[in-house]
């Protein structure tokens, strides 16, 4: 394997310094590190240097929608944003509910090599929500699953809810909900605000999601066990994780990249690159979710990477998917919403795209600080960039970015997954070995 | 005749004053009742803007003249002019038949006769409102440049022009003042099309 | 006037000049030729994925009345049926040459996406999407109270309309909201609090859950529809209790001012929302709605093809405006 030596980075904004990667391990720190010798030398002047991101929540959609994606195009896309360890959500085709699909995603990842990916197990049969897959044949699989969800779906039966709570105690898994009221958002199409009810589009009420929550946080309590809240997306959900979180309740929350930039002022457009789910919320849920982020209610950035084929957006609203793209822009938007605006620095990006979420998908060998012995999962990224987001552009299979036409900050330059090059000079690899 | 010089740098001639319509309309009634042996089968219609009101006038004095009430409207040619797709959408204006005009004879009236596109317009109009006996055409000004084989039968003033040259024409009601106004200006692109 | 989306789209002139140039269309009809030479060449393709004999005739009287060429394309029968996308569908429209496009819609925005998404460059004309807007509907409700209630005057300022119904779904409602303010005039909404929609407090319009005290001041009354269905989602208990609450009968017309006009965009659900006697009654000018329902949009449609195409408007994107963005002003 090729010995790297990282020049003059910035590691993680606050000290610039050499990394020599050997073996796949980061093998010395320092300054004028000696570059003699078989050594691939990679300048990073004036770049910052991260632990490789680690998302927690990605759709890769193989098995079942390759049309949008597949473990590999959604690898490619993954590095490209400077990441090197996904979990891939469980609503393919077949649903991921079984040891045998998890295993075939898992073993995909390994083999492109692109960057790692730790399946997500569904907690319900088909995501059916009536009957609890096996966890724990997913959990003892080659996969090691412990992040469980019905992503896309809710577990909203408050019985089944709880059941799951407490059946991954027993080998450290973690339930994550997305939490949305079936009944009270039948048909919803957007946020239920001012503008739907003048849109004339189904509302998505903040209620649905905030009440969801709170029943969960308190059956966690009640059993004893970890919760995980996906997408979180209003200021109500907030300030029910920050009371929970008082109350020592185990629980963690994520936000998305898009969440943190784009209000439901978009939907005026009826152009459905905009519809997601949850879905765009109000400039005071915005600005409610970044403080969030930044006091550490919010634990982690995670993408809800959504591909879509062109025909699934290419229409009127109501007849298109929920979803957007966001692996690629990821870092940029959180520099642009949270760093460029004194929110965060680049210690707490990486706390917040890195270490935490690896630490709640309990991988041991993602997310690790950049320090000699630890694996070389290195991203670097120059913040002084800007770009001009381009849907042709884009290394995903689909093209459902709501950033086409935005100026935004910042590019990844290299990513690094054990100590292998994924992506150099802005650009993914053709070839990577696994 | 006077001239001035407007404050846009344009200099225009005052061809035809109050006084001097006053006896044209007065002349073209006569004409108009001389040429119909009376005007019990008369119906004016002036076309929008100015030949709305320059028809009422003649109307007027016509039932002055003949003792009875001559009918009078306005026909609005809009929708059957031929560069519409020219400009953007036209407002319409008003159309007012006052009665019903088979085999009665109209008397179109108009403020100035040039390319004679606004009178095919108008005679295409008669055509969907019914069958006149007769048509005829009464105008303030005719200022030649003719584009199709149309003539006025009654003419209030003659007025040789060039295409360089606008003629503008003001009727109380409408405007301040009765007159009508040789302008010299270069002209847009707009204005050509008549 | 490139499209014809929204209400909300039109200024005051713009409106005006709608119904000005409605009232010279409407006395196309009382001529022995009903025809207007004016869109001869030109193709409306009347493009209806929703059953609406109703309308669809009435945009093609409106067509055929200027000449223009039509072509209908119903949904029951058609490629949309087995599927199609509304993107081929417009393609397909682009290839044979439509001047103007009349969609009506299942889904709100679907013309919106038609006129913004650059499958087709014809005019749009919006003859009713989803529970969004219908505006050629609230033109000739404007259209119709403007002859009984203000007829010489440009708009209608000061004369108060209630409508009453299920605001919520309804995409005359908000049309005519829109419409009827910038018009002038003061408008109600009347409906259990079940049906009114979600933000309605800032609309340019006054709420009451109560119909009774709004109908002693009202110039018009205009009737929605309210479909039994929705008794089954919750929206109210029982038809019966929906029609003793906000129906209009004898006994409630009879408190309407002497001059005051009934109105319904139809089709009446005789019984529910309006008794028949009120339907038939001598206020009511449901049928000559219809008639003006072709003047209006001979209006459109004139207004929308006669003249020289306008150039497109920018497609509205991702700017600061639509994202929360912070970055001035902070450290």
């Amino acid at each position: 394997m090729t010995a790297y030596v990282i020049r003059n980075a910035n590691l993680l904004g606050e000290q610039v310094a050499d990394l020599r990667i050997v073996d796949g391990v980061i093998a010395e720190i320092g300054t004028d590190l000696d570059t003699s010798g078989d050594v691939e030398v990679v300048d990073a002047t004036g770049l910052i240097a991260l632990p490789g991101l680690v998302d927690l929540h990605t759709h890769l959609r193989e098995p079942g929608r390759e049309d949008a994606e597949t473990v590999e195009t959604g690898t490619r896309s993954a590095a490209a944003g400077g990441y090197t360890l996904v979990h891939a959500m469980a609503n393919t085709d077949p649903v991921a509910d079984t040891a045998g699909v998890v295993e075939q995603v898992w073993r995909l990842g390994r083999e492109h090599g692109y960057c790692d990916v730790a399946p997500v197990g569904a907690v319900t049969v088909g995501l059916g929500g009536e009957r609890l897959a096996e966890l724990g044949a997913m959990a003892d699989s080659a996969a090691r699953v412990r992040v469980f969800s019905d992503d896309g779906k809710c577990v909203s039966d408050a019985v089944l809810m709880r059941r799951a709570l407490e059946y991954v105690k027993a080998f450290d898994g973690v339930i994550a909900q997305h939490s949305q009221e079936p009944r009270l958002t039948e048909g919803a199409q957007m946020n239920e605000g001012e503008l739907s009810g003048v849109l004339g589009l189904v509302g998505w009420p903040a209620v649905a999601e905030e009440a969801i929550i709170a029943r969960d946080v308190l059956l966690a309590e009640h059993v004893g066990s970890r919760l995980h809240v996906c997408h979180l997306s209003t200021r109500g959900s907030v300030e029910i994780v920050r009371w929970a979180k008082s109350r020592g309740i185990d629980v963690t929350a994520e936000v998305t990249p898009h969440h943190l930039l784009l209000t439901d002022q978009l939907a005026a457009t009826y152009d459905p690159l905009y519809k997601v789910n949850p879905p765009l919320r109000t400039a005071d849920d915005v600005a409610a979710l970044r403080e969030a982020l930044a006091e550490g209610i919010i634990d982690i950035v995670a993408t809800d990477h959504a591909p879509h084929p062109s025909e699934d957006k290419d229409c009127e609203w109501a007849a298109a998917a929920f979803g957007m793209t966001g692996l690629e822009t990821a870092l940029s938007v959180v520099q642009h919403t949270m760093v460029d605006t004194g929110l965060l620095d680049w210690a707490g990006v990486a706390a917040r795209m890195s270490a935490k979420p690896a630490e709640i998908g309990r991988v041991a060998a993602h997310g690790r600080p950049l320090a000699v012995g630890e694996p070389a999962n290195v991203v670097l990224y120059d913040p002084a960039a800007t770009r001009v987001v381009r849907r042709e552009d884009a290394v995903s299979r689909s093209r459902n970015t709501p950033y086409a036409g935005l100026e935004l900050p910042g590019r990844v330059v290299a990513t690094f997954l054990r100590g292998r090059p994924t992506v150099l000079d802005g650009t993914v690899l053709e070839e990577v070995s696994a | 005749m006077s001239a001035h010089t407007s404050d846009s740098g344009r200099s225009s001639t005052v061809v035809l004053d109050s006084g001097d319509i006053a006896r044209a309309l007065t002349r073209i009634t006569h004409e108009i009742i001389e040429k119909n042996r009376g005007a019990s089968q008369v119906v004016v219609l002036g076309i929008p803007t100015r030949g709305v009101e320059l028809g009422r006038r003649v109307a007027e004095r016509m039932s002055e003249v003949a003792g009875h009430p001559v009918p009078y409207g306005s026909l609005d040619i809009t929708m059957y002019r031929d560069d519409l797709r020219m400009k953007p959408a036209r407002a319409l204006e008003k159309t007012d038949i006052p009665v019903d005009l088979d085999d009665r004879v109209v008397v179109l009236v108009d403020d100035v006769l040039f390319s004679g596109r606004t009178i095919r317009a108008a005679l295409d109009a008669l055509n969907d409102l019914g069958r006149p006996r007769a048509v005829q055409l009464a105008v303030l000004v005719d200022r030649g440049h003719r584009e199709l084989p149309i003539r006025a039968d009654f003419v209030g003033k003659n007025l040789p022009t060039s295409l360089a040259e606008q003629v503008k024409v003001a009727v109380t009601g409408l405007d301040d003042r009765d007159e009508v106004r040789i302008v010299s200006a270069p002209r847009t692109a707009d204005e050509v099309v008549r | 006037m490139r499209h014809l989306l929204s209400t909300g789209d039109l200024t005051r002139d713009e409106a005006v000049l709608l119904l000005d140039t409605a009232e010279e269309m409407r006395s196309v009809a009382e001529r022995p030729i009903k025809k207007l030479p004016t869109l001869r060449g030109r193709t409306v393709v009347n493009l209806f994925f929703e059953d609406s004999t109703r309308t669809r005739i009435s945009f093609e009287a409106a067509a055929k009345r200027l000449s223009a060429d039509v072509i209908n394309f119903a949904a029951k029968g058609s490629s949309v049926s087995k599927g199609e996308s509304l993107k081929d569908t417009a393609l397909t429209l682009q290839a044979m040459g439509a001047d103007a496009v009349v969609i009506r819609h299942g889904a709100s925005g679907a013309p919106a996406r038609l006129a913004r998404a650059g499958w087709i460059d014809s005019a749009i004309l919006n003859a009713g999407d989803g529970s969004h807007e219908h505006p050629t509907q609230a033109l000739l409700d404007a259209f119709t109270m403007r002859r009984h209630l203000a007829p010489g005057e440009q708009g209608l300022d000061g004369r108060r309309v209630a409508i009453v119904g299920d605001v919520l779904h309804s995409r005359v409602a908000r049309s005519n909201a829109l419409l009827l303010a910038t018009l002038g005039a003061e408008v109600t909404l009347v409906a259990p609090p079940t049906l009114m929609p979600y933000g309605v407090e800032r609309w340019p319009v006054d709420t009451s859950y109560e119909l009774d005290p709004v109908l002693a001041k009202a110039d018009a009354v205009m009737m929605l529809r309210v479909q039994h269905e929705r008794m089954n989602a919750a929206y109210f208990p029982s038809a019966r209790e929906y029609s003793r609450r906000y129906g209009l009968d004898t006994k409630r017309m009879a408190r309407l001012p002497e001059h005051a006009i009934v109105m319904h965009p139809g089709p009446m659900n005789r019984g529910m929302e309006i008794s028949a006697d009120v339907a038939d009654s001598a206020r009511s000018v449901i049928v000559e709605q219809v008639t003006n329902g072709v003047a209006v949009r001979m209006a459109a449609l004139y207004l929308l093809l006669s003249g020289a195409r306008e150039t497109p408007a920018p497609t509205p994107e991702v700017t600061s405006d639509t994202t929360h963005d912070t970055t001035e002003g902070q450290a």
